[in-house]
């Protein structure tokens, strides 16, 4: 997901100058991307001390947290945007997550691995899991934990009362509108509390 | 990586009287700091370290007497606060035992030893002395402040009392203020000391003897919470003094265990160097520290203070007596206010120690945030 492209796409949803808060941010390199062409300020959180390491080396401000102990250091409503991009897949709690992000910041915005991409359908219909560029963990050793598709997350989004704003999918660093649940790899969402 | 080699003790004397917290006056106070590297012409890339509890300002290098600073392995030439970038302060702060003023020194008023009339200094009143030493060395703003344990609370102090005078506050293993439990340990220690028969009220001085036993016993105590339960179990389990193949003794009186061993070591090294009334005014500066109480116990309002200032703030997974929970206070209180922080949680066993031990993933944090303070 931190591909050119993909974070070009990401950014574009973000508002310029947005305080922001990016969970599970990983490396730093989106959060870096929009101080630098979008004039963003704010957060990464992220749990991995290698990736703690490398935000605090370019500059990003991290803090080092276990998401699935929630979001109790920020109050409500104290981020423009709040991101989990690669990142709600991995994560216990993910009803709770959702709720804590609409409380945290005014739009949230997930882009998560879809499990129902055409070539994940079919290697499940040949009777295996998949294993591809955005699912690239065997089964028995995947951190994620939370497969769902394009489709599953609107049903979930509109049972927790989010208003999605915006909602396509992302294949090899292209925009995917028609078909998403299909011919997309990645879904993507953006959602505010109605 | 070197080291910054030979190191010589300076002395300033304070023009005026201290002004304290308490209201009371340190008439007289002088100050001895070392400094490593090189002050810039733009006077831009001084850092102070703080020290804690048993430490002092010889922070790096070699002293005279053949000692190795105490957080040698963070600063020196290639080191994580790299003294051939900054600038590098350490001061020694009042009331301590180790050169600065304290209550070994005559007090004027009397020419006899302060003893326990040494004023209370809490740990404002330690920055407020520190930034003299800034007047005195010309340096009108800090590159960056960094401090561990009390050292941290001085650090955070900074940035609440002299915001425009410091630019990065580093915070490891600290705490925005103690704990119950906290201020308990600090108390058993005190009355180790004051109960001694020795200690004559704190004017032991006088009748040239030392509280040796209340030492020990404080030190004892403090150094069982430095460490965590893993690291003890580690280093001496049940190991037995005399050998695992040695009867038991049966004794109350004898040593069986290594971990008493060790823990008497520790307390008689402690009792023959530090001084039994510099222990109870650093606890008691310790248990004083809390910066939100003059904000109705609201920590984000005492840090509004703080805005545009830059933070590390770092804790250690097994200390319990800094516990990381603390550490997210102070970063809550941060990112309630906006303020650029980067927060770790090291996973070290080693527990309150840790901040001073050579832990390679905490190192390269604090290096790769000192790269990135402007000098």
């Amino acid at each position: 997901m931190s591909e050119r492209k993909d974070l070009e796409v990401i950014g574009a949803l973000v508002p310029p100058g947005s305080r922001v808060l990016d969970l599970g941010c990983g490396d730093g390199a989106l959060l870096e991307w929009l101080q630098r062409h979008k004039g963003c300020s704010g957060y990464g959180v992220e749990l991995a001390d290698d990736n703690v390491l490398r935000c605090v080396q370019r500059g990003v401000d991290v803090i080092q947290l276990d998401l699935e102990e929630g979001l109790a250091l920020f109050d409500d409503q104290s981020f423009d945007v709040v991101l989990q991009i690669d990142t709600l897949q991995a994560i216990r709690h993910t009803e709770r997550m959702l709720r804590e992000t609409a409380r945290v910041g005014r739009i949230g915005i997930v882009a998560f691995p879809n499990f129902a991409h055409w070539p994940n359908r079919l290697k499940v219909a040949a009777g295996r899991m998949p294993v591809t560029r955005a699912l690239p963990y065997e089964w028995h050793d995947t951190p994620n934990i939370r497969v769902g598709t394009f489709a599953d997350f609107g049903v979930l989004a509109r049972r927790l009362g989010l208003h999605v704003t915006d909602a396509f999918g992302l294949h090899d660093g292209a925009v995917v509108r028609v078909a998403p649940n299909w011919r997309a790899s990645v879904a993507v969402y953006r959602f505010e509390q109605k | 990586m070197g080291s910054v080699g030979s190191v010589t003790p300076q002395k300033m004397r304070l023009s005026a009287p201290l002004p304290l917290q308490s209201g009371a006056v340190l008439p007289g106070c002088e100050l001895v700091y070392e400094t490593y590297g090189t002050l810039n012409a733009a006077r831009s890339n001084a850092v102070l370290v703080c020290h804690a509890l048993n430490a002092s300002h010889h922070v790096a290098g070699t002293a005279p007497d053949g000692s190795l600073g105490w957080w040698d392995n963070l600063v020196g030439p290639g080191k994580p606060l790299d003294t051939d970038r900054f600038f590098v302060i350490g001061v020694n702060n009042p009331g301590s035992c180790f050169g600065s003023t304290g209550p070994m020194h005559p007090n004027p008023a009397t020419g006899r030893p302060w003893g326990s009339d040494f004023p209370v200094v809490t740990v404002e009143d330690w920055v407020d002395a520190q930034a003299l030493l800034l007047d005195h060395l010309g340096i009108t703003q800090l590159a960056a402040v960094l401090g561990g344990s009390l050292g941290g609370m001085q650090a955070l102090a900074w940035s609440l009392r002299h915001p425009q005078r410091v630019r990065a506050v580093a915070a490891i293993a600290t705490a925005p203020n103690l704990s119950a439990q906290n201020i308990a340990f600090n108390e058993v220690a005190r009355r180790a000391i004051t109960t001694d028969p020795d200690f004559h009220g704190g004017h032991f001085y006088a009748h040239g003897v030392v509280p040796q036993r209340g030492l020990r016993v404080a030190r004892m105590l403090g150094h069982i919470t430095y460490l965590s339960d893993d690291s003890m179990e580690a280093r001496f389990g049940r190991r037995l003094q005399r050998g695992d193949e040695a009867p038991l003794a049966y004794s109350t009186l004898d040593i069986e265990f290594a971990v008493e061993s060790y823990l008497r070591h520790q307390g008689d090294k402690f009792s023959g160097y530090f001084d039994a009334n510099t222990y109870l005014l650093i606890t008691r500066a310790l248990d004083y520290f809390d910066p939100a109480r003059a904000h109705g116990g609201d920590l984000a309002r005492a840090f509004a203070a703080a805005r545009g200032l830059r933070f590390l703030v770092v804790s250690f997974t097994t200390d319990w007596r800094f516990a990381p929970a603390r550490s997210r206070e102070i970063v809550k209180a941060l990112v309630d206010n906006a303020i650029a922080v980067n927060y770790a949680e090291i996973d070290a066993p080693h527990g309150h120690d840790a901040f001073l031990l050579d832990d390679r993933r905490y190192h390269a944090l604090v290096r790769a945030w000192f790269e990135k303070v402007k000098t």
